[in-house]
């Protein structure tokens, strides 16, 4: 049977990219973040899995204003890194788990959570910033990764609540998976930020810091944080945030497994106009 | 009855709604056809030819024109589409978000080294934060 046996949370602010991309990780301003992934890099050799479910949110890349799918699941064999507007980014041709993935997208559906299927789609910074934060430059990507896209930028966003509860059902899919696979499932984007208008530029260490410790310990409670509550105190771009709640959600504990281990806890600011968190929990056998 | 929109009270800050979202939806595809390096060529040759071959409101189009990337907001724009603009101008992110409050380049750079905008006195309208309408713009834009 297939397992989820950890999930990491991170940023994934494009600079990132554009950062490692032109080799500037070493340089003062980009150094502090990227020490904060060292441990992780090593993390990740030393735990490698077989496939990555991976939440992200599209920047207005696959999906324009013609179609808004508020959950995506990609189910095709590969995915290519897209062009945003400044070519694309040098990285990997992401290879997809079309088995894992269908059989996820059945079962989710039947759970009552409407995913749109994706047979084909490029992906952009959302997906590939976090491969690279902690995978670095390889030829290839370590393992198989299932995109998941999430609509966070036309509002009424879903709920933090949906989030989680969404996460619980991709737990049971997974599970019920007759294959032995070690699954990690990864949330991204946030934290704090805010990337228009005379605001721009908020960050919030207070909230940010506050919502690392209720996701580690207390997931219901940031589960029942409302959208109004991360635009005020994180900034309209913070509500990427519910991304991370998809991953708390199908942790062992939500389902009466034991607390998760904090491998690893990182936060920085800033990251070009954002703040940088990052958390790697591990399931507990 | 009217749909709840709790976030039309936080300051300097435009939520990209259903509503928003209708307004701007040419706009938005306009900056989406901008993806493509040979569209991003013909929009650079003739602005003004380009936009015309989108049915965009004038106020948009000016907008453009302008780079005011408020005005494009106001006029139903959304950031991440807005983006496009700034990737074919060469412009970063950071760059376009500053652009946003009147900061130049290095204040707003500045500002974020030392930890960001806070969210003190900028969470509801009428408080007295730097986003708030009467302190625009900020930096030394604003002082003159």
């Amino acid at each position: 049977m297939a397992k989820i046996t950890a999930s990491v949370y991170t940023s994934h602010v494009p600079a990132i990219g554009a950062a490692i991309d032109l080799g500037k990780t070493q340089e003062p301003y980009w150094q502090p973040v990227f020490q904060g992934y060292e441990f992780s890099k090593q993390w990740m050799k030393d735990n490698k899995p077989d496939v990555i479910f991976l939440v992200y949110n599209d920047h207005a890349t696959a999906f324009s204003l013609e179609m808004i799918p508020t959950f995506a699941i990609g189910t095709a064999a590969e995915f290519t890194p897209a062009d945003e507007g400044y070519g694309a980014r040098p990285v990997p041709v992401v290879q997809g788990h079309p088995e894992l993935a269908s059989h996820i997208a059945q079962s989710v559906i039947q759970q009552d959570f409407d995913l749109t299927i994706v047979n084909k789609m490029d992906v952009d910074h959302g997906l590939t910033v976090p491969l690279s934060l902690m995978c670095g430059q390889p030829q290839a990507w370590p393992c198989p990764v299932i995109p998941f896209a999430v609509n966070v930028v036309q509002y009424p966003v879903p709920s933090g609540q949906r989030c989680f509860n969404l996460g619980k059902a991709i737990r049971r899919a997974v599970e019920s998976f007759d294959k032995d696979l070690n699954v990690q499932i990864w949330g991204t984007g946030g934290m704090s930020h805010q990337l228009q208008g005379p605001r721009a530029g908020l960050i919030n260490k207070e909230f940010d810091n506050a919502f690392l410790d209720k996701l580690i310990a207390d997931p219901a409670a940031a589960a029942a944080i409302p959208h109004i509550d991360y635009v005020r105190e994180a900034g309209s771009e913070g509500i990427e945030l519910v991304m991370w709640l998809i991953a708390r959600g199908a942790m062992a504990d939500i389902d009466g497994g034991k607390p998760p281990k904090v491998a690893h806890r990182f936060y920085h600011v800033p990251a070009s106009n954002t703040a940088v968190g990052h958390l790697i929990l591990e399931n507990q056998r | 009855m009217s749909l709840e929109k709790p976030y039309l009270d936080v300051p300097g800050t435009t939520i990209f709604d259903a509503e928003q979202s209708r307004l701007g939806y040419h706009l938005n595809q306009f900056c989406m056809s901008l993806m493509k390096a040979a569209n991003r060529e013909r929009f650079k040759a003739n602005e003004r030819a380009y936009l015309d071959e989108w049915p965009m409101t004038e106020e948009q189009k000016q907008a453009v024109l302008a780079r005011d990337l408020n005005r494009c907001i106001k006029a139903g724009g959304n950031i991440y589409f807005l983006a496009k603009i700034g990737a074919t101008d060469g412009k970063s992110f950071q760059q376009m978000a500053g652009s946003m409050t009147g900061m130049t380049e290095e204040e707003y750079r500045d500002m974020m080294i030392k930890g960001g905008r806070s969210a003190e006195g900028n969470r509801i309208i009428g408080e007295d934060g730097d986003a708030q309408a009467h302190h625009q713009p900020q930096g030394k834009a604003g002082k003159k």
